[in-house]
């Protein structure tokens, strides 16, 4: 019960910061079928906010809709005090270098190096990092903080599950994002190397002081990682609260992702 | 009703590339160019298809002389072998088989390669890092086809030639010198220019549907076939749509 008081605490605490993200009504269908159906968030500065769902909930569209990959069909979205849906393609690519995105299969360039998979989005934002020598320490320094300098000149076809996963890790922190968006970061992964991941994401939360929006249906992913678990049901919030909260509700529903 | 339903998809993929190409036209002038990428599709296209397109124009040219030299051989006119097979390499053969050869080894590669970077979320990564992957991955391929293959139809009917030479050395005792000789006699500008001019449209074609399929693909793996398998089909097509478009023109101004 005490445990319960203090996680309330740390909610109240956590909503006193700003708002680095916030989702109002927001709706979207494909076809007949509607997938979101009026949801709504909020993720502080510094939060680490897990949402939880069965697959076909709506999380990955959500998450999509975030960063302009789908367009919502009614709603509000706005990233640092900015409604995306309102701003123009250029605008919306200057937004875009302040948000991490960690997609569920990694996504790295297959006809790239690990470097030229780093570099990629440096120098599509030259204006921010101009000289080359800066470029190499930057590279370095994602690297580092993933564990995997050495591969470096390695490519994609040529890292395990895992590396690719923290190689785009890598590449989502190169550009100093304010949010990170995880997509599914443990999914496909084996026991051991998802707990490498979700210490490495909580690692990188310490040293970037970033926000963090985590998608997972993996209980231990969010119990480590989270701060506050929003659990998304038929496209709308259903409940949220801290781990400790949600882990010993009574809700059939909420006990179901819990067991 | 199920043939309705074709022809009603049919047009409307017709619209949207139609759109595609109103989007690459849009781009291809806007900054910031991709230089880099540009050059680097060039070589890999260029370099690629070279090997194909010299054994396909070498065999092109020997059967072509192996096929007609009998029949000029009948009335005697075995002379004019290097002017009849020089004209219809040059015009038609060597322009529509070079192309349809490059159609498809790089729209059946653009297709799979620009389908499974969609499929696995590449073309997404591109986007959420402020990347316009449009300009990246389409304009410069669209580009370097455009150029590329021009320059490879040149290269093939080259060899063509060279191929019917051997043939005519081979069969008639024809040198080097006198084959060629008879060659450039017969050949004009005006036999050059519309060829080379309609196979900058080829491989405009060729890259733009090739990127098209891979670009817009859907439904995972089983999708990335289908975009390389219909990326050769229908630019194949199309390649036979602009031949008859560019001979009609051709002879509108030409007087062929």
């Amino acid at each position: 019960m005490n445990t319960g008081q203090n996680n309330s605490k740390a909610i109240e605490n956590i909503e006193t910061k700003s708002v680095m993200l916030e989702i109002k009504d927001l709706r979207k269908s494909f076809g007949d079928n509607a997938v979101l159906n009026g949801f709504n968030l909020k993720l502080y500065e510094g939060e680490n906010l897990v949402i939880m769902g069965k697959s076909g909930s709506g999380k990955s569209v959500m998450i999509k809709c975030l960063v302009g990959l789908l367009q919502a069909d009614s709603g509000s979205i706005k990233i640092m005090d900015q409604e995306i849906n309102t701003l123009n393609q250029k605008d919306l690519n200057i937004l875009r270098t302040e948000i991490g995105f960690l997609f569920q299969g990694s996504a790295l360039y297959d006809s790239m190096t690990v470097r030229e998979n780093l570099e990629f989005p440096l120098r599509r934002h030259k204006t921010r990092f101009k000289d080359a020598s800066n470029m190499d320490e930057l590279v370095t320094e994602a690297l580092e903080s993933v564990g995997l300098l050495h591969t470096v000149d390695l490519m994609p076809a040529e890292l395990s599950g895992g590396m690719k996963r923290r190689i785009a890790l890598a590449r989502t922190l190169i550009l100093k994002p304010k949010i990170i968006l995880y997509d599914e970061p443990t999914s496909g992964l084996d026991p051991i190397t998802s707990k490498e991941i979700i210490a490495l994401m909580r690692s990188i939360q310490k040293q970037y002081k970033t926000s963090s929006l985590i998608i997972t249906h993996d209980v231990d992913c969010a119990r480590v990682v989270s701060e506050r678990i929003v659990l998304l049901v038929d496209g709308v919030n259903y409940v949220e609260g801290t781990y400790s909260e949600l882990s010993t509700s009574t809700d059939a529903q909420v006990k179901a992702f819990f067991k | 009703m199920s043939n309705s339903n074709g022809l009603k998809s049919f047009f409307i993929e017709i619209g949207e590339l139609t759109l595609f190409a109103k989007r690459f036209f849009k781009e291809v002038f806007t900054k910031p160019f991709e230089f880099k990428e540009l050059i680097r599709q060039c070589y890999a296209i260029g370099n690629r298809s070279i090997l194909l397109v010299g054994v396909t124009g070498f065999i092109i040219g020997l059967v072509i002389t192996l096929q007609t030299r009998p029949t000029l051989e009948e009335f005697g006119a075995e002379s004019w072998m290097p002017s009849m097979v020089s004209l219809s390499i040059i015009r038609e053969i060597g322009p529509v088989i070079i192309a349809l050869t490059f159609a498809g080894r790089i729209a059946s590669g653009i297709g799979a390669e620009l389908g499974s970077m969609r499929v696995t979320e590449q073309i997404d990564a591109m986007e959420v890092s402020g990347t316009n992957p449009f300009k990246f991955l389409v304009v410069t391929r669209i580009v370097a086809a455009t150029f590329m293959l021009p320059l490879l139809v040149l290269f093939g009917d080259a060899i063509a030639l060279f191929g019917s030479y051997i043939i005519e050395n081979i069969k008639g005792e024809v040198s080097f010198m006198l084959y060629f000789n008879k060659v450039f006699h017969v050949l004009d500008f005006s036999d050059l220019i519309p060829a080379t001019i309609k196979t900058f449209f080829f491989g405009f074609a060729i890259a733009l549907v090739g990127c098209f399929k891979g670009y817009n693909c859907e439904k995972g793996t089983v999708g990335v076939g289908a975009a390389a398998n219909s990326a050769v089909v229908f630019s194949s097509m199309l390649l036979f749509i602009i031949d008859f478009i560019a001979v009609f023109v051709t002879d509108i101004f030409f007087d062929l």
